[in-house]
């Protein structure tokens, strides 16, 4: 991978980082509607209640308050409950249970949070104003917010329609196997663990505008979003709000999102609908308090694990037993993310033979949880790097040496793993070298020794992940219970004179999408990077699309638009052939030039491009004027970025405070467009991947249910001098299966940092039971432990 | 009731009427349209509406206008001489060359704690650069690609001897 100026491949500078340092970025909350209202959100201070009663008498006397709106007023013109657009069935068979997710409670209230009633204003300062006086009347219940105990015998029920509060209880794996060589195994090394729960904190809060013009009918949603089309699709389909040729949204740009954008809430729900009831655009914008309510969060596992080895180290099975926290509510993707992105990682880079897994999805008095960078991967891959370090520590084995033992060969692919997945190539090993070589991990016993003599104690901790992205095919997701397809879309208009746009439905939310895009079709087509424009967001100018999440916006939707070019050089060969006055198979394509093989004759694209729209001399009997095409393209299998991470710290014995010292990550993202663009995503994803394990934690109260880590005064965000720099470096086996070659790499950083420095600290420390976030207290407390 | 404010904001000399509870971050991206400078949180934490005041970096969600009153503003916006295509402040341009944002939202307020600390400390180290971050939070970046850019702008700025339009008094 050359360092060149342009193409596939160079370290082209972003097209789109102009408006944004120039603070002309267009993003949500700068956007204004005439004649707009402002919505704020009542929302219980409870975790769990009866919802008696609501008075908004006092409030609707507050001057410049217009409206005050509740569950039942969204009931009443129709509206259905907010959906999860994924069914996992139990290993019984029975469906999940999905209980109804009011835009706003009706009846009872179930976390800290909810949205209760919204209250319209002239201002925001009235609609404030007027939201103060709201008297909510609720009989207070006893809540359960940890997922253990809302499993417990006389846990306070949530819903009525799902006992015992368990969502389902899902399985994979053959059982019998496991069961059988955990219990002959030389070597049994188990493992207890949480995974602490996250707020997802893009920089931007979310927010919506909604509008609704009455002589047409048309509803109108900015709102920023990950995939607009899923949003129109959902709020059309499944909340009835109104159908999708009457509905347009708009993803404007969105100052980062991490899984947090996805999901259909109840705000932008009620924006729209309440935007039709008071006749004027209605706006919200969430203040950061209330994105810490009302976000979906991540993570929130506990679970149990066994690893079975043999006298030489070789993995013979593994075991997983995972309490998955849910929420007061089933967010849009919340039942896909501990079992399909969670339990299939759970081979990782191995060769286990036997992997089985049960998760329980449990219903608590808590924010709804849903995907945050990674989604279930990082979840399997703490797991996982956790047990398989602390076994080569239970049996004396280097645990680089303990993990090159039992990785898929290279040329064991494509490779079955006994959790579903195919994988379809990869090179573990040479990552593996590579990191080891870069954090001179030979030398790391003089390093520690060194520190020793400092009285501090040193770590090394290794992660090898693996995962899955660009979530696929649509047909396979269906039968596993997906409600959508998981396809992309691509749309290329080339102009008269040369210029081209392209349509894609993937959604940037700071990827870059601009740059890595347009090098792909400008590369293609012989055009400077100037001449290509991307075209995402709005679902009135977009074809259609699915988004980005899950890593998947290059792979699949770089793979959409990567056909649509090549439809477009192949009408282009068509008509150049015609002016050259051959046939199509004897002109050749490259860097902007039509040539006629065997002749002088040549044309620029350019000019191609202009006769198809200016058809004088054209092959009218055979095709249509115009350049213009467009693609759908369904990937055939998941993409598996892997890679090894490693991650050196030293402890102070006597405060418990972990300086990392280094941070290295080599990665298999298969072809890279951009690298620069590449190594910013595993840098942002590190980052997010040291703060789970070091910093981050929503915490809730066990007897009041209330959020204790509800601002940046309490939960505590990675700041720049909480990290290191880092060192990356990438090895390449190209995707097999997308013509692109690309795998991701938007996750796989926040996915093979967090067991690289646990695993670091442990080592440290010499006590493997150190609970995440690992504060300097926790540390601090498990070396006494320790000792 | 509303009091008179004037201050200089860009350079550009601004008089109006505001409430007494007015937070300066809502008078510039309101009622001055000023919306490069971004609100991140309600705690005085993410530094996403760092601004310039007197040629200080300052967060501007921590301020009523009232307490401008007189004052010389610069935003993001009042950074480069021509910022709708022009040439960008060095510190502009050297988050542009290191990729030092992505999603863009607390890039304003980066762009503007980063000139405040290449002013403080000439060419400061990238331990002093982390240190001086603490009251800016970015999300995307992992910092490192900020701290870089920072680091560059800085050394532009000694180079080019730049001084913002606050410091100049938009002259
Ligand atoms: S908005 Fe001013 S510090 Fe966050
Ligand atoms: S670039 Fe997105 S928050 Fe910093």
């Amino acid at each position: 991978m050359a360092d060149r100026e342009s193409g596939i491949g160079a370290r082209v500078l972003r097209k789109e980082d102009k408006r944004f340092l120039v603070g002309r970025g267009r993003y949500m909350d700068d956007i204004n509607r005439p004649r707009q209202v402002y919505a704020v959100f009542v929302r219980s201070q409870v975790a769990h209640g009866t919802l008696k009663g609501l008075d908004s008498g006092a409030a609707l006397e507050t001057d410049g308050v217009i409206a005050v709106l509740t569950g039942e007023d969204v009931a009443a013109d129709g509206l259905g409950s907010l959906p999860c657009g994924w069914t996992i069935h139990s290993k019984d068979g029975a469906e999940m249970k999905t209980p109804a997710h009011p835009a706003l409670a009706i009846g009872k209230v179930r976390y800290v949070g909810e949205p209760v009633a919204v209250v319209i204003g002239e201002t925001l300062e009235a609609a404030r104003d007027g939201a103060e006086l709201v008297e909510l009347d609720i009989d207070e219940l006893p809540p359960v917010t940890d997922v253990v105990a809302a499993l417990e015998q006389g846990a306070p029920g949530i819903h009525d329609d799902v006992p015992g509060n368990e969502c389902y209880h899902w399985g994979l794996g053959d059982e019998e196997a496991v069961d059988k060589a955990i219990d002959a195994a030389h070597h049994v090394t188990r493992l207890e663990l949480r995974n602490n729960r996250l707020a997802p904190n893009a920089m931007e809060t979310r927010a919506a505008i909604g509008e609704y013009d009455p002589v047409d009918g048309m509803y109108t949603l900015h709102v920023n979003s990950q995939n607009p089309h899923l949003h129109r699709l959902v709020l059309a389909a499944f909340v009835e709000l109104a159908p999708e040729h009457k509905l347009r949204v708009i993803s404007p740009d969105v100052g980062g999102g991490f899984g947090s954008k996805i999901f259909i809430y109840s705000e932008e729900t009620v924006c729209a609908w309440a935007a039709r009831r008071v006749g004027r655009p209605v706006k919200w914008t969430a203040t950061r308090s209330e994105a810490f309510l009302a976000d979906a969060h991540g993570r929130d596992h506990a679970s149990t694990a066994e690893l079975a080895l043999d006298k030489e180290g070789n993995f013979l099975a593994l075991r997983v037993r995972t309490k998955a926290n849910m929420g007061a509510y089933l967010s849009t993707f919340a039942a896909a993310v501990p079992t399909w992105l969670y339990g299939t990682l759970l081979a990782g880079q191995y060769k286990t033979p036997a992997v089985h897994v049960e998760v329980r999805a449990v219903f608590t008095n808590t924010s709804p949880v849903d995907a945050y960078r990674g989604a279930g991967r990082p979840e399997a891959a703490f797991l996982l790097e956790r047990i398989v370090e602390k076994a080569a520590r239970e049996i004396g084995m280097d645990p680089a040496e303990l993990r090159r033992r039992n990785l898929i060969p290279k040329d064991a692919f494509p490779y079955q793993t006994p959790v579903a997945l195919v994988y379809d190539t990869g090179d573990y090993e040479a990552s593996l070298d590579k990191a080891l070589d870069m954090a001179d991990y030979a030398g790391f016993a003089a390093r520690r020794a060194e520190s020793e003599a400092r009285g501090m104690k040193r770590g090394i901790g290794l992660s090898c992940y693996i995962e899955a992205c660009g979530l696929a095919p649509s047909q396979l997701a269906g039968e596993l219970g997906a409600g959508i397809g998981l396809f992309e879309s691509a749309e290329i208009r080339v102009n008269a004179t040369g210029g081209v746009k392209v349509f894609t439905g993937t959604q940037s939310t700071g990827q870059g999408h601009e740059t890595t895009f347009a090098q792909l079709v400008a590369d293609r087509l012989g055009l400077d990077m100037d001449e290509v424009e991307i075209v995402h967001g709005d679902t009135d100018r977009v074809q259609y699309g699915l988004g980005t999440y899950g890593s998947r916006s290059l792979s699949v939707g770089g793979s959409a638009i990567h056909m649509a070019t090549e439809k477009i050089v192949e009408k282009a060969r068509k008509i150049a052939a015609h002016m050259m006055e051959t046939t199509a198979d004897d002109v050749d394509f490259t860097q902007g030039l039509f040539t006629a093989k065997g002749t002088n004759k040549s044309m620029h694209f350019k000019e191609v491009a202009f006769s198809a729209y200016v058809p004088h001399n054209y092959p009218l009997d055979e095709l249509e004027p115009g350049l213009h095409e467009s693609a759908y393209y369904d990937p055939e299998n998941f993409t598996y970025p892997a890679g090894t991470h490693i991650c050196e710290v030293e402890v102070d014995p006597e405060t418990g405070v972990v300086d990392i010292l280094a941070f290295t990550a080599v990665d298999d993202f298969g072809r890279i467009i951009n690298p620069t663009i590449v190594e910013g995503q595993v840098h942002g994803g590190v980052a997010q991947g040291i703060g789970q394990a070091m910093l981050e934690h929503c915490i809730y109260d066990d007897e009041s249910g209330q959020l204790v880590t509800g601002s940046y005064m309490d939960y505590a965000m990675p700041r720049a001098d909480d990290l290191p720099d880092f060192t990356l470096a990438f090895t390449e086996t190209p995707c097999t299966h997308n013509p692109l070659g690309a795998k991701g790499c938007g996750e796989a950083g926040a996915i093979g940092s967090t067991p690289a420095l646990i695993n670091a600290i442990t080592s440290a420390i010499g006590h493997e039971n150190i609970a995440m976030p690992a504060t300097p207290l926790a540390v601090w407390r498990a070396m006494r432990g320790a000792e | 009731m509303a009091i008179n404010v004037s201050l200089s904001v860009n350079g550009q000399a601004v008089s109006r009427d505001v409430q007494p509870n007015r937070l300066l971050v809502d008078f510039l991206r309101e009622e001055l349209g000023l919306t490069g400078t971004h609100v991140g949180c309600d705690t005085s934490q993410c530094g996403a509406c760092t601004i310039h005041l007197d040629g200080l970096p300052v967060k501007s969600c921590t301020m009523l206008v009232v307490q401008a009153d007189g004052a010389r503003i610069t935003t993001i916006e009042g950074l480069a001489p021509d910022g709708d295509g022009g040439d960008l402040h060095p510190m502009q341009e050297a988050f542009r060359q290191n990729h030092g944002l992505q999603c863009g939202f607390c890039t304003p307020g980066m762009v503007m704690a980063g000139i405040g600390i290449a002013q403080r400390h000439g060419l400061p180290s990238n331990d002093v650069i982390r240190a001086e971050l603490d009251g800016n939070f970015c999300r995307c970046t992992g910092y490192h690609n900020i701290v870089k850019s920072i680091a560059a702008g800085a050394k532009a700025m000694a180079m080019t001897g730049a001084k913002t339009v606050a410091e100049t008094g938009g002259e």
